[in-house]
């Protein structure tokens, strides 16, 4: 035996192991295993000193589940511990986590820099809906760094991003950009929901708040609507006077200031009392439920996602009916590099190619395989694919289209977690199908 | 609220509530390395409450200048120095951790001064263990970390926050790590483990004290917070089942209900 002195480890849990059990105790529960979905609108007060200490924040609880409810508040701990983050705040989409980041951060007469390669709805806010609300934005190619640091106006309040682009794959430098926020003393907000904690977790890199789609690849199943903003708590709101609704006593909040008493998790508590009050885009119990279920095998089906579309890269990069390839695996992608450096776990499950026969060879594709479901979503368990030219962007010029990044022959695949073979041999069908309207155009 | 103590800058929350010297005075003395901020859900209800609520951040902590005191006698003599320095004549005392070897020593150092002692997860001494005082003292996150998982008891390991969307073990973190570790948590470690005057200190307190005290405490035991407890005329013990030591968040709702009935019936607030 040993009697060498055993080293100090903390043994706090593991990844896998919080996507289990994070943010729940079943003896607070009626010793119920299964996370309960409390169906309720509203919670009973114990008196009316117990009421008003909820309505000031003096006390943890919930009051209405527009501002909180308990399966969701599951559900919040349950990624905030997995990303390594302070708190969390569950919103109805990914889209209204965006908008709520945006709002508990600017008012009207402030700047953001954002990143030109996003989802088109994201792109919409931040072109055409917040300039209504006097919110202005800068974008810049997301691997121009340097045009991140160009682009801070004096009014800036932030950068925001997606890690990997939609639906080109660009990846933003992260560390680098992170550094040029926080030397302007401006936060940096990511949406990592092509990556999920599994793949990359963005407060290692710099991010201060992370923002997903939960509908994606963290509920991973295609059944249910849901995003969340995540707080790293390393930002210093108190660092300037950029944040006074963070900083000051404010008065949209009985004259409280977040920053001083809530320190590390102040932007979700103000995200919280300030947003989903006046805002409410809040998550059902049911759909928080099911985004948990998602969760309990995140790891295992993040291992089968990568590691078919991994096959799929190869497969189509050897394939004759295609033009190009583009994922962060294939060593000449741009990021092939940094990808590995941010990406660790895999490199994610979103692929885009080109079909030989341009717009008519993708629509043929489309139309043709049987497996692979042609629809707008990503990150479902099922392999996923659409053809931006004819069908999400079919309204976009040219020009247009490749500010966007799009081109007209790019289908853009989420690929699922079925055996590999189902999914090379449905696409063979598809490949076949595309192939013929050339053959006919020869004749 | 900001005021100087020896020359230095100290920032105290005041629980959301304007400071008002008419109203009694609490104060709130953090543990280890940690910031005002782990008192959130205790200060608010008090400075709602008829109460002038000071949560401190020790020098050298949170927002708080100088450099972190390195005795716990030091930080005693300074606790003194607040109730001083915001107007007042005496306060209630409130302690976590180290926070408790703070307030007790105090409290028998300034017996005139105190009204009320509460202590949280409390022992009359916190001798540390080596490797983790090497660790702090070497600026090694590490101590964070096995101080974040020897803090929350196996419940608390799970989460289940009392507010919602807040992970505790995350934030403690983050709290900890906010300035340099050697600096805040070494020195702080350091103090405690050099401490060796609590359970004489205990002998000398006649004000009415509370400690409670957890189950799965294993920073600072049940027994040796009993121990700690028999040495102060009839001191009152409350002791939380399935909590480890960070009970003021673990079961944050049970410590308020606790100390709120304690404070509020030894020392009245000012009726409105």
């Amino acid at each position: 035996m040993s009697d060498k002195k055993k080293e100090l480890k903390p043994n706090t849990y593991k990844f896998d192991t919080l996507s289990l059990h994070a943010g729940y105790q079943p003896h607070k529960n009626a010793g119920s295993r299964q996370v309960p979905i409390y169906q309720t609108t509203s919670y009973l007060f114990d008196d009316v000193d117990h009421a008003a200490a909820l309505f000031n924040l003096e006390r943890g609880g919930h009051i209405y589940s527009r501002i909180s409810n308990p399966t969701v508040g599951v559900l919040e701990e349950r990624v905030a511990s997995l990303e390594g983050g302070t708190a969390a705040l569950a919103t109805s989409s990914g889209m209204s986590a965006i908008f709520l980041t945006v709002m508990t951060l600017c008012e009207a007469g402030d700047h953001l820099v954002v990143s030109s390669q996003l989802y088109g709805g994201t792109v919409n806010l931040f072109r055409l809906t917040l300039p209504k609300f006097g919110i202005k934005c800068t974008f810049v190619k997301p691997r121009d760094t340097e045009g991140f640091k160009k682009a801070i106006q004096k009014n800036t309040k932030g950068i925001f991003g997606e890690l990997v682009g939609n639906p080109g794959n660009e990846i933003m430098n992260m560390p680098e950009i992170a550094k040029i926020a926080h030397d302007a003393g401006i936060p940096l907000m990511v949406d990592a929901t092509y990556q999920t904690p599994y793949l990359c977790k963005p407060f290692e890199h710099g991010a201060d708040i992370v923002i997903h789609s939960l509908t994606k690849w963290m509920a991973g199943h295609g059944s249910s609507m849901a995003g969340i903003l995540v707080e790293g708590g390393k930002f210093d709101w108190m660092q300037n006077d950029k944040f006074p609704t963070m900083t000051k006593p404010y008065e949209g909040y009985h004259g409280l200031s977040f920053a001083e008493e809530f320190g590390p998790t102040a932007f979700t508590m103000k995200a919280r009392a300030e947003g989903m009050r006046d805002f409410g885009p809040c998550l059902s119990p049911q759909n928080a439920w099911n985004v948990l279920q998602g969760i309990e095998t995140l790891s295992v089906r993040m291992k089968k996602h990568c590691s078919n579309a991994e096959e799929m890269v190869k497969y189509l990069s050897n394939h004759e009916s295609v033009a190009w390839v583009s994922h962060p695996s294939v060593p000449d992608h741009p990021d092939h590099e940094l990808a590995k450096k941010l990406l660790p776990n895999g490199r994610g499950s979103m692929i885009a190619f080109g079909i030989k026969g341009g717009k008519d060879a993708g629509v043929a594709f489309i139309n043709n395989v049987k497996l692979a479901s042609h629809l707008a979503n990503v990150g479902d368990t099922r392999t996923l694919v659409i053809h931006p030219a004819s069908g999400t962007h079919s309204q976009m010029d040219e020009a247009t289209l490749k500010f966007a990044g799009l081109s007209h022959d790019m289908i853009r695949l989420s690929v699922g977690i079925e055996d590999i073979d189902d999914i090379k041999n449905d696409f063979e069908i598809g490949f076949r199908a595309a192939r013929k309207p050339r053959l006919v155009s020869n004749q | 609220m900001k005021f100087k103590v020896n020359g230095h800058e100290v920032f105290a929350s005041t629980g959301g509530r304007p400071f008002d010297k008419k109203k009694p005075l609490i104060i709130f003395v953090h543990g280890s390395g940690l910031t005002h901020m782990t008192w959130v859900l205790q200060t608010r209800y008090f400075a709602f409450h008829g109460y002038n609520s000071l949560a401190v951040d020790l020098p050298g902590h949170g927002l708080s200048s100088g450099k972190s005191l390195k005795s716990i006698e030091e930080m005693a003599d300074w606790v003194s120095d607040v109730i001083v320095a915001v107007g007042h004549k005496e306060a209630s005392l409130v302690g976590h951790s180290q926070g408790c070897l703070v307030t007790v020593e105090c409290t028998s150092r300034y017996p005139k001064k105190i009204k009320t002692l509460s202590l949280m997860g409390g022992a009359g001494a916190i001798p540390m263990n080596p490797e983790l005082l090497s660790l702090a003292e070497n600026n090694d996150p590490k101590a964070v970390d096995l101080m974040m998982d020897w803090a929350h008891g196996p419940a608390g390991h799970f989460g289940g926050h009392p507010v919602p969307g807040l992970y505790h073990i995350n934030t403690g973190t983050m709290l900890a790590k906010s300035r340099t570790i050697q600096n805040t948590l070494g020195v702080d470690f350091r103090a405690c483990d050099n401490y060796k005057n609590g359970f004489e200190a205990a002998k000398k307190i006649k004000c009415p004290t509370l400690s409670i005290l957890a189950t799965d405490d294993k920073m600072c035991p049940v027994k040796e917070g009993k121990k700690l407890a028999s040495l102060i005329d009839g001191s009152q013990v409350d002791i939380i089942d399935n909590c480890g030591h960070m009970m003021l968040l673990e079961e944050a709702d049970r410590v308020l209900t606790v100390l709120k009935k304690f404070i509020t019936t030894n020392y009245p607030p000012l009726s409105s």
